[in-house]
């Protein structure tokens, strides 16, 4: 039986360079299948990555697909798509990628609400590079630059995102793959910067760090610490302790985005739109 | 018949990017350049173009390139402080093979340097600035009319090669303000097509006969994919040494087979002349002053100017250093350009240095001066 999202796949190019149990394939299925589950078409829709082991997916992925340099793939989706506004531009990033090089670049995109789908890969450690601490790695949590454990305190890039004006926010795990793929299509749904951080496990270099034992037992620590947006808003704030963390959809407040603004901008300079 | 008009060098750089089909600018304020920014936000929508704001500079470098990737022909404009962050993407641009114009109104620096007094010495950085092996194209022009020239040479080379080109402007000429008159049509170089379909086995990166290759643009229906890494002609990562090996020569030799074509220079009072002022940019103007006065007192000497800085008019300077008995380069720097001179002229006269880094443009008498000496010291 074929399988409905292989067809968003370059055959050619797998397998894919990830380690045994990594969980990036599980968040790059889940945008293919947000993406069938949208309907977009494959000729009309960019993905763009920046560097690290997240951003590798678009390599694999049957669009046009644009593998940028370390931190930069914000700015690069976004004269995407000012440049051509009827291509749907999704961005695959990773923690390291997006909330240290690409700090400044995250902010000002959700900011200017150009109409672009953020995934986040967060493995909560740099792993292309063998493991050392990103801003996202949690307090204590070691990294090979984190010996001792890390004393770097961490962005949550959920509340970053909605702080800086991004119109929808939400995050999901590769254990709750169902939940992450509506998540997504939420995204894509919304016509301006949509954010999703995606939980991902990294077995070979945080989860041997920090003794999480197998691929399974961490997608197992996920179930068991994540809780949907609508218990945890009912949680006692004694009860949100330890490595309990929310996920769901966070924010969704559409407004105009970037490009729609741009358009009057051309009226009212007297220029033809197209 | 077009009408005169009193324009600045940076306005007269916007108007002809918008004549040479630009039509998305990113960018970053930051002086001798802003007006480009911003002449480039007025106008740019009034043809049906965009402009955006970036964040910093390295954003407004991605935007452009990622525009470029879509389909538009694209633009950003800097100074030195923002040349400096945009050489990361610089090289992505000359790996990727991502048609793009920046211009860099230069200003002295290092680091913030003097705001925003004139300078030249981002010469050599605008050759070697990005890390790696590279091939760029770089341009200076030294009034307004020539800026709009030289722009849309600039939006045509890099179409045509499908690689960076740099404008490489100077404060002098960005501020000059000139009357003009310019052209009511300009040949421009269009977005280069794939000649091939999917179905025929179409490879993004398989190099044409100029060895330029025909990358499509995105949502095209070609499933491209673009990268910073090393690539083969799919355009997908390899590691192998032969299409590394293979990959660098090329981008370096479709440039270098374009060779003289692109190369340009101007002579002036060259004809009888036994000694040659070298300069470019902002600087040419005031040696082509310096050059009359010495003329005026008897001096054979001429102006031979660059536009083009890079790749380095080697074989024009090779055949001048023949001829003369000295050649002297004014610049405002140190000394960069001048080393490229002496390689050139590979002994066959000397090449002097009339070099100037104080913040203030050169007077003629300064250059008639080191011309004088030129002429004392090498009879």
């Amino acid at each position: 039986m074929e399988r409905s999202y292989e067809k968003y796949f370059r055959q050619n190019r797998l397998p894919h360079l990830w380690c045994p149990g990594c969980g990036n394939g599980i968040a790059m299925k889940a945008i293919v299948q947000a993406i069938e589950k949208k309907g977009l078409s494959q000729d009309n829709t960019v993905i763009v990555s920046g560097i690290g082991c997240s951003s590798r997916a678009s390599g694999y992925m049957d669009f046009d697909t644009l593998h940028t340099a370390h931190g930069r793939a914000i700015p690069f989706a976004t004269g995407i798509k000012l440049a051509n506004p009827d291509l749907n531009v999704v961005v695959i990033t990773g923690d390291g990628d997006c909330t240290a090089i690409g700090g400044n670049h995250f902010i000002h995109g959700c900011r200017r609400n150009v109409d672009l789908t953020i995934v986040l890969f967060n493995n909560e450690i740099y792993g292309m590079t063998g493991g050392q601490a990103s801003p996202m790695t949690p307090l204590g949590k070691k990294a090979t630059t984190a010996p001792y454990g890390s004393v770097d305190r961490p962005f949550d890039a959920c509340k970053l995102a909605q702080a800086a004006g991004a119109t929808y926010v939400a995050r999901s795990t590769a254990f709750h793959v169902n939940h992450l793929v509506d998540m997504i299509a939420g995204g894509l749904d919304n016509k301006g910067f949509s954010f999703i951080e995606a939980y991902v496990q990294c077995p070979t270099a945080y989860g041997r760090k920090n003794k999480m034992g197998s691929p399974a037992n961490m997608l197992k620590w996920m179930r068991d610490n994540a809780v949907m947006k609508a218990a945890w808003d009912k949680l006692p704030d004694d009860k949100k302790t330890g490595e309990k963390f929310p996920i769901g959809l966070f924010y969704s407040a559409p407004a105009e985005d970037y490009d729609t603004a741009y358009d009057e901008v051309i009226e009212r300079a007297g220029g033809a739109t197209k | 018949m077009a009408k005169a008009r009193l324009m600045q060098g940076n306005e007269a750089c916007a108007e002809g990017a918008i004549a040479a089909g630009v039509n998305f600018f990113a960018g970053y304020p930051i002086t001798p350049s802003t007006e480009i920014a911003e002449t480039m936000a007025k106008l740019l929508p009034k043809h049906g173009g965009k402009f955006v704001q970036m964040e910093d500079e390295i954003g407004s470098m991605g935007a452009i390139l990622g525009a470029a990737l879509a389909g538009a022909k694209s633009m950003d404009a800097t100074s030195g402080p923002g040349f400096s962050l945009k050489q990361e993407l610089i090289g992505y641009a000359a790996c990727a093979e991502i048609p793009c114009v920046l211009v860099n109104v230069q200003r002295v620096g290092p680091s913030t340097g003097q705001p925003t007094a004139p300078s030249q010495a981002d010469v050599m950085q605008a050759r070697w600035g990005t890390h790696g092996d590279h091939p760029i194209i770089a341009l200076a022009p030294w009034s307004v009319r020539e800026t709009y020239d030289v722009t849309v040479m600039a939006v045509n080379y890099a179409e045509r090669f499908r690689t960076p080109v740099i404008l490489l402007m100077d404060e002098v000429v960005g501020h000059l303000r000139e009357k003009v008159v310019l052209p009511e049509h300009v040949d421009v170089y269009p977005r280069r097509k794939p000649k091939k379909t999917r179905a025929e086995g179409y490879q993004p990166y398989t190099p044409d006969d100029d060895l330029v290759p025909n990358v499509a643009d995105f949502g095209q229906g070609y499933h491209i994919h673009v990268t910073g890494l090393i690539h083969d002609e799919t355009g997908f990562p390899v590691g192998s040494p032969k299409i590394t090996e293979d990959s660098i020569a090329r981008l370096h030799e479709k440039i270098a087979r374009a060779g003289d074509e692109i190369i340009h220079t101007e002579s002036s009072f060259m004809d009888d002349a036994e000694y040659a002022v070298l300069a470019y940019g902002g600087t040419a103007r005031t040696a082509y002053e310096a050059v009359r006065a010495a003329r005026a007192k008897g001096i054979k000497v001429g102006l031979v100017r660059l536009i083009t800085i890079w790749p380095f008019a080697d074989k024009v300077v090779a055949a001048l250093a023949k001829k003369m008995k000295g050649i002297l380069v004014a610049e405002m720097n140190y000394g960069q350009l001048v080393g490229e001179v002496r390689r050139a002229a590979a002994g066959a006269c000397p090449v002097e240095l009339c070099g100037k880094y104080n913040m203030q443009a050169f007077v003629p008498a300064e250059i008639e001066s080191a011309i004088d000496a030129l002429v004392a010291a090498h009879q």
